[in-house]
């Protein structure tokens, strides 16, 4: 079972991720973004991070409705919005339960991608962060945590030789192509920190 | 003018000087002396480019009289923090939307409409018929 203490541990995983990886996502943004992804992710998590350790929220649900909204609240990009969405969407699903099995995990987790596809109106294949989570999601439900690392990594991976629908990395049309998109390779951070705070 | 509660707009740019020349622009051209509470919210808390939260959900409060709130957007995180904003569900006054209107064009019209004393729905509505305005 997956207690509060399992998701706080997934959200300073997350943000020490974030924190070495920076340098490398707002390089991945320089030339189909606006460079900013790093350091917007690095401020937001650290927020995440400071915000749990303050309110200390009791339930896994309470952990990641109030992640979310205090990414919402400090990113100031495109990715405050939708991964705030991600695990607020997904902290709702999982209620008030003092604990949750993977399995409700996953399902609350399929919401929350659901809702960020909702969101931003992208589908699998227009080079975003669903282009991981979708992969990820459905690993997680068949092989666990490390399954869905790898899926959610080898998704971004494949975003390379996409080209961009959404976000403005769209209006480069074909110039697109080439670049790993750095929100699917943020997500894929987010994804396989989940094995870290499960192997703690 | 009219008495009654008028409608408050909320201008949401990736840029503070957008939002608050578009804000200054609508009002001028709704007429001198326009009492529409009318607010840009633009940039980042830290005065960069980029969606605030905060700045949003102040400028959609300071502009509440009680008749609803229409906010326009430019692009990206400004629409989706707009609409993260409204399905949490307790940031934003009652009555806020997110209004589908050109930035510029669907302002003036906004505002313009709003001066009228006339109500949400038809603030709206106004706004977005602004995208039917062809230059050529």
């Amino acid at each position: 079972m997956l207690d509060a203490d399992f998701f706080r541990r997934w959200m300073t995983a997350t943000a020490a991720s974030v924190d070495r990886e920076a340098e490398r996502l707002t390089a991945l943004d320089s030339p189909i973004g606006d460079a900013d992804h790093g350091s917007n992710l690095q401020r937001g998590f650290r927020a995440v991070t400071a915000t749990l350790e303050k309110e200390a929220p009791q339930t896994p649900g309470a952990v990641l409705t109030l992640a979310g909204r205090q990414l919402i609240s400090t990113v100031g990009g495109a990715s405050g919005p939708l991964y705030g969405t991600l695990l607020r969407r997904t902290g709702k699903a999982l209620g008030d339960a003092p604990e949750v099995s993977e399995e409700q995990f996953a399902e609350a987790l399929r919401a929350g991608v659901d809702a960020v596809m909702t969101l931003g109106g992208a589908a699998p294949g227009d080079k975003t962060m669903i282009d991981a989570l979708v992969p990820a999601v459905d690993a997680l439900r068949d092989g666990g945590f490390a399954a869905a690392g790898t899926a959610a990594e080898q998704g971004a991976l494949a975003t390379t030789p996409l080209q961009a629908r959404k976000g403005r990395a769209s209006y480069l049309g074909e110039r697109s192509i080439g670049h790993q998109d750095p929100g699917a390779t943020s997500s894929s951070l987010l994804v396989a920190a989940l094995a870290e705070a499960d192997g703690e | 003018m009219s008495d009654e509660k008028q409608v408050g707009i909320v201008l949401v740019s990736h840029s503070a000087e957008v939002a608050a020349s578009v804000a200054d622009l609508a009002k001028g051209l709704a007429g001198g002396g326009t009492s529409v509470p009318v607010a840009p919210a633009g940039g980042t808390e830290g005065g960069g480019l980029g969606t605030s939260s905060e700045l949003i959900a102040a400028a959609a409060a300071s502009v509440d009289r009680g008749a609803g709130v229409a906010v326009l957007t430019d692009l990206g995180s400004a629409v989706l923090t707009l609409k993260a904003l409204l399905a949490e569900g307790d940031e934003l006054p009652d009555n806020t939307r997110l209004v589908d209107a050109p930035f510029v064009e669907g302002a003036v019209a906004a505002v313009v409409t709003a001066s009228t004393g006339a109500d949400l729905a038809a603030v709206e509505a106004a706004a977005a018929e602004a995208y039917s305005y062809r230059k050529v």
